[in-house]
């Protein structure tokens, strides 16, 4: 992730989101160390050692009768009464959660409680798990990975199509829509396009040069096609091939329409910061290839090929 | 130059609800022309302008436009503030003019940004007023 781009405000969200979507038994530890009553505190302290624990619930008959941790066991220690029983130090009634709960309702208790760990109970009651606050890193951290693993599988998937899927001449062809002086949606086809080609793992140059001229073709189509027309981009692995068609009303001069500054288009248009003659100038710049066709009465097609 | 020093240099209003103000500017254009800022080379740039229809949020998605100003005590439409949400496009206001706001910025060393290679090739070619501009 770069630091401080819109990337790292996605994530941050992502985070939220599982924080919500994630219950408590995705993340918990499932085998819980446990001790009984009659334990003494002596062995607690080996058993907290050699596993590596701060606490563990108490268990008597198979029923969680409370919760002892490392606090317990210093305060033991600090009055000589190391070989006294957990009976006598543990919480009693420890505070639970279910195991069908989300993150943040653990997130929430441990901040309003401050403990170190949760025991998890199933709706029946049942120990069946512990929580604390490194296990909600991890599980957290792990599902990010798998998201972020499963994107990389998507974007290689989608960049790799040309070396997947094998012929003589593999193209792909997308093919948008452009409605006739609809300045809302106008610019939504070159849009759309930018992304298809992102996802396709193009140059970020490649791509710009071919998000601009598919706009300027986009826009000409809206403000000019008397029934609007289409854009259509053969994607080939060597290089795009982009036609903007429509049928009429046509051009009167092809000659002066490539003019630049030459424009036939209405003053609503120019309001919009369009229409000043620089759209065919603009799309020749970025483009490698460039062809006009047009027959008044019948059509225009201007084809477009910018080299990857 | 950083979108936060952008904004007191200008002395600019912030009109996107999350922006990150640490994003870093590396030129900028002043256009009310869209096709003119789509003939501007560099992405990462900010542009500054006096149109605030959404197809100047188009525009900026198109040409790799980091940031909008918008000059002149313009404050653009909820369309355009809600296109440049979905696009991730910061859009800043200036009560400064074009000139003004564009002068405290330049002032400030914060570069223009520069033409294709084919416009600027243009301009060598038929800068003269013998040529016939027409080609």
């Amino acid at each position: 992730m770069l630091p401080g781009s819109s990337d790292q405000r996605v994530e941050v969200t992502k985070l939220q989101e599982l924080v919500y979507e994630l219950k408590i038994d995705q993340v918990m530890t499932r085998q819980v160390i446990t001790v009984r009553p009659d334990t003494t505190m002596r062995q607690l302290k080996e058993i907290l050692r050699l596993n590596r624990i701060s606490g563990a619930p108490v268990m008597q008959d198979g029923t969680m009768v409370g919760i002892i941790s490392i606090e317990d066991l210093i305060k033991a220690l600090e009055a000589g009464d190391i070989d006294g029983r957990v009976a006598e130090r543990m919480a009693k009634q420890p505070q639970t959660i279910y195991a069908d709960e989300t993150i943040m309702q653990a997130v929430n208790t441990f901040g309003r409680y401050g403990y170190g760990r949760l025991p998890v109970i199933d709706r029946d009651g049942n120990l069946v798990g512990i929580l604390t606050q490194g296990d909600i890193a991890r599980g957290l951290l792990r599902r990010l990975e798998i998201d972020y693993h499963e994107e990389e599988i998507h974007r290689y998937r989608a960049s790799h199509i040309f070396e997947d899927i094998a012929s003589d001449q593999t193209g792909l062809i997308l093919r948008y829509k452009v409605q006739p002086k609809d300045f809302v949606h106008c610019g939504e086809a070159a849009s759309r396009l930018k992304r298809a080609l992102e996802r396709l793992g193009a140059k970020p140059s490649v791509v710009r040069r071919i998000a601009v001229a598919s706009y300027e073709a986009e826009t000409n189509l809206a403000i000019h096609a008397t029934k609007g027309g289409d854009l259509i981009a053969e994607v080939q692995p060597e290089r795009i091939r982009i036609v903007a068609v429509d049928t009429g009303p046509g051009i009167d001069d092809v000659e002066k329409a490539l003019q630049p500054g030459f424009s036939t288009a209405p003053d609503w248009i120019r309001e919009l910061g369009f229409g000043a003659g620089m759209g065919l100038s603009n799309i020749k710049a970025c483009s490698d290839e460039m062809r006009l066709e047009s027959k008044p009465g019948v059509g225009t097609r201007l084809e477009i090929i910018i080299c990857i | 130059m950083t979108l936060a020093e952008v904004l007191a240099i200008i002395e600019g209003k912030l009109i996107s609800a999350k922006v990150d103000l640490s994003a870093e500017v590396m030129t900028a254009c002043g256009a009310d022309l869209m096709s003119d800022v789509l003939a501007f080379t560099h992405a990462g740039t900010l542009l500054l302008t006096g149109l605030t229809n959404p197809q100047v949020v188009r525009t900026a998605e198109m040409a790799g436009i980091l940031a909008i100003v918008f000059v002149r005590g313009k404050l653009p439409p909820a369309e355009t503030i809600a296109l440049a949400e979905e696009k991730s496009i910061p859009l800043l206001a200036s009560k400064y003019t074009m000139y003004e706001t564009c002068g405290r910025l330049y002032s400030a060393n914060l570069a223009s940004c520069g033409l294709f290679q084919v416009t600027a090739d243009n301009w060598c070619n038929h800068a003269s007023p013998t040529t016939n501009p027409a080609s």
